[in-house]
């Protein structure tokens, strides 16, 4: 597929916002800089996942993970979530048809989703440090604030990132000529959501 | 959108069916329809929804490969569908699924490591 669309002579350089650039592998540039840069976050969530896996039983001075966790408000964020991953795709779907308002829409109720479930985390946070768990208290708190933290970061700056992109293809002259752009912070949104399916299962669901 | 992804697109004409189908629903170079991508969506909500199920049910032994098998086919459904991994090149699903391994050994090495000091 990627040499028919550097042959065709009809599409090489007409377009340069949706088509981008020609390359020595036929494949975007940018694709393969944020498949890269995935990988090398699962090497950084790894290692976060696994610090939290060997810490978790250590939970001296504070409430045990099971008396804690709220599963019900979790599974309610984590379907929030999940269903940002749709309204996501459903934006990256309607910029490949050049279909800026729709993916506006998408990518605003996208923001919105992240933004639910960023207050649920929040929410959380507090109540665990009202029952006594705070960053510092032992190792079990310590390693799952900086596990769910580093999450919450990621799912803020994807919603920075959406809201940003809002603006600006609302500003754009050329209907879907931020297309890769959607695709590319549609990638992250979904690697963010594929690391909170570890998280839930292995940090709340899974008991320690 | 990638190069072969954004001609791909660009070349299908109005009518065409293999770029249009479902009345309007648009079907990808390379990706599901967005009645297909709901779909999923669906299956996930379900397969969550069994998750969470599980946890309040005791079923011994079986609770957590149960559980795992659930997270894994979650995994691997958002990254084939929602991430195009299942439709796109190879080389994309080469660099993901490398940092993925590279993980999971990061954390067996971890693991083991721990589990020697423990042992001494």
């Amino acid at each position: 597929m990627a040499d028919t669309a550097l042959d065709s002579p009809a599409t090489a350089g007409h377009d340069d916002h949706a088509a981008g650039h020609a390359t020595s592998t036929g494949l975007s540039n940018n694709k393969l800089a944020m498949w890269m840069f995935l990988g090398s976050e699962c090497l950084l969530f790894g290692g976060l996942i696994s610090t939290y896996m060997l810490y978790r039983g250590r939970h001296e001075g504070s409430p045990t993970p099971s008396q804690l966790y709220n599963i019900p408000l979790t599974s309610i964020s984590s379907f929030v979530l999940l269903m940002s991953s749709l309204t996501m795709v459903l934006a990256v779907s309607a910029a490949q048809r050049r279909d800026d308002r729709n993916t506006t829409t998408w990518l605003t109720v996208t923001a919105l989703l992240g933004a639910t479930f960023v207050g649920a985390q929040v929410f959380e946070f507090t109540e665990f440090v009202h029952e006594g768990l705070g960053f510092t208290t032992n190792l079990f708190g310590s390693s799952f604030f900086t596990l769910t933290g580093f999450h919450g970061v990621h799912v803020t700056v994807g919603i920075i990132m959406l809201m940003a992109l809002v603006g600006i293809i609302s500003r754009s002259k050329f209907p879907g000529d931020k297309a890769e752009v959607v695709e590319m912070i549609g990638l992250y949104w979904h690697f963010v959501d594929i690391v909170w399916i570890i998280i839930f299962t292995l940090v709340y669901l899974i008991p320690s | 959108m990638s190069t072969a992804h954004a001609l791909a697109v660009d070349d299908a004409a109005p009518g065409d069916d293999a770029a249009h189908a479902d009345g309007g629903h648009h079907e990808h170079a390379h990706g599901l329809t967005d009645l297909g991508y709901v779909k999923v969506a669906i299956f996930l909500a379900v397969l969550t929804g069994m998750e969470v199920s599980l946890t309040y049910v005791h079923i011994g032994a079986f609770f957590m490969p149960i559980l795992l098998i659930l997270m894994v086919v979650k995994f691997v459904t958002v990254v084939s569908y929602f991430m195009h991994l299942k439709f796109d090149n190879k080389i994309f699903s080469w660099l993901f699924y490398s940092g993925l391994i590279l993980a999971l050994g990061v954390y067996l090495a971890a693991l083991c490591t721990f589990q020697f000091f423990a042992g001494n």
